[in-house]
């Protein structure tokens, strides 16, 4: 099959709505969405605690979130792997290979992200806030719920930050998910696969609705910072 | 709020000879003064002084290492902060006008925020400006709307942390109003302020700061007339640098 023919099959496969590939795509967002979602309501407040709580050994940690973004997604995946396999500590949950199992391992992927955003755009609102917030009693956890709403502009745009690393990735889904078809397959992994089987019409297909993706993921992020700009100053 | 004007006074407030240290400087040094209801006070002396420090001292914001601030009563009862204080830079949260009145209003648990956010608003002639993002306002708006903030609050007393060195004559005189106005009604204010002219049109009592200490503690006619000390003289003539 030549690439031509590969391009028409696969815009054939998203113009018709093919079952199987929209299974797949709505897999993938679920997935990432949920992780998303989750890294979000553990991330923010912890990253908030970071950014205003002072106590020995906050630099260690700060190195240590800051390092953990970089980790790669398929160390993360052998984590929880380990963790959810049959031997392992929540081995009896039985989640191994399963689409909660590509969510907690996502979830871990994209913590880091976002806590330490969440920090850094946190602490220079504290810095800026804080005689203010403190004037009027607002201090230690009472401040979060103020600087959370008044970062969040620069919150959203980490959190899309996080999802376009949760959603580009293969490497964890992969290791904690099985890429078995109808049921963990993602996109990216069913593009690792179909194009190393050879079935590229549905890997250029996967791969367009990936880059339409990241190219909307931009597009939010830089409407977010605008709007901010505007509202916030 | 008539109510809470007949609460009983936390004032007069009596500081008790503080003193602040950071990295071995001794910044403050048996700072004493006791301050009376009504009237406005400035706080006068070189940078460095020890102005802003003391205020932000006896507003609690900062602990001193030494001494005694003592209000009459417990400042934080019944709820509503009782004394508030305004910055040299305002402080503005990414929210229109109205919501920085209603956050902060909100934050000591006032009754009807939103009534008396926007009340606060029109007696400083900042309803046209209630849904504007606060940050996008001007200098003299942002310092006009953080002392209706404050305001707001219903305080007793307000602490002014040079409220208009960084506004333009036409915002200043507006601030001045205000000040004035406020203190008219019977709210104490203590002031630190750089401009001498400012001080001489809006304050009753002069309190002159160098290094870090009391120098002269005066009414404000005397002050600028006789000053007692070299180094006020030498302040008010503009020979004192630090």
């Amino acid at each position: 099959m030549d690439v031509y023919s590969a391009f028409q099959a696969a815009f054939s496969l998203i113009s018709t709505l093919d079952p199987q590939f929209l299974q797949i795509v709505a897999l993938s967002l679920r997935v990432t969405l949920t992780a998303i979602l989750l890294a979000a309501v553990i991330g923010l407040p912890l990253g908030a605690m970071l950014a205003i709580a002072r106590f020995p050994g906050r630099s260690a940690v700060i190195v240590f979130v800051n390092g953990l973004m970089g980790l790669p997604p398929v160390v993360a995946g052998l984590v929880v792997f380990l963790v959810l396999s049959r031997s392992g500590p929540l081995g009896p949950l039985g989640w191994l290979f399963t689409p909660t199992a590509m969510i907690v391992a996502q979830t871990l992927l994209v913590l880091p992200i976002v806590i330490a955003l969440t920090r850094g755009t946190i602490e220079e609102l504290w810095n800026e806030y804080r005689e203010h917030l403190t004037s009027l009693g607002l201090v230690g956890w009472r401040a979060i719920p103020t600087l959370l709403w008044d970062g969040r502009f620069a919150l959203i745009t980490g959190l899309l930050a996080g999802f376009g690393r949760a959603s580009a990735e293969v490497g964890a889904v992969l290791i904690v998910g099985g890429n078995i078809a109808g049921y963990t397959r993602t996109m990216t992994t069913a593009i690792a696969l179909e194009t190393s089987k050879g079935d590229l019409p549905l890997a250029l297909g996967l791969g367009m609705v990936l880059i339409a993706l990241t190219l909307c993921i931009n597009a939010a992020a830089y409407g977010a910072s605008r709007i901010g700009a505007r509202f916030a100053g | 709020m008539k109510a809470m004007r007949d609460r009983v006074s936390i004032l007069p407030l009596q500081v008790e000879n503080i003193a602040f240290e950071a990295s071995g400087k001794r910044l403050l040094d048996g700072v004493s003064f006791s301050l009376p209801k009504g009237g406005v006070t400035a706080v006068i002396g070189p940078n460095g002084a020890g102005k802003s420090l003391t205020l932000r001292i006896c507003h609690g914001l900062i602990a001193p290492s030494e001494g005694l601030v003592r209000w009459q009563e417990s400042a934080s009862s019944a709820g509503l902060k009782r004394h508030s204080m305004v910055f040299q830079r305002p402080v503005m949260l990414r929210r229109s006008a109205l919501a920085n009145l209603m956050h902060a209003l909100n934050a000591v648990g006032g009754a009807d925020p939103a009534k008396r956010s926007a009340d606060a608003l029109d007696r400083f002639g900042l309803s046209a400006l209630s849904g504007r993002p606060a940050r996008l306002l001007s200098g003299g708006e942002q310092q006009r709307l953080a002392i209706a903030r404050a305001w707001a609050l219903d305080p007793e007393m307000l602490f002014l942390d040079e409220p208009s060195s960084q506004l333009d004559p036409g915002a200043t005189r507006q601030i001045e109003e205000m000040i004035a106005n406020l203190a008219r009604e019977g709210m104490t204010i203590l002031m630190a302020t750089h401009d001498l002219a400012q001080a001489r049109r809006l304050c009753q009592r002069v309190l002159f700061f160098h290094r870090g200490r009391i120098v002269e503690d005066a009414p404000a006619e005397h002050f600028w007339n006789r000053p007692e000390t070299e180094e006020g003289r030498a302040f008010i003539a503009g020979d004192l640098l630090w």
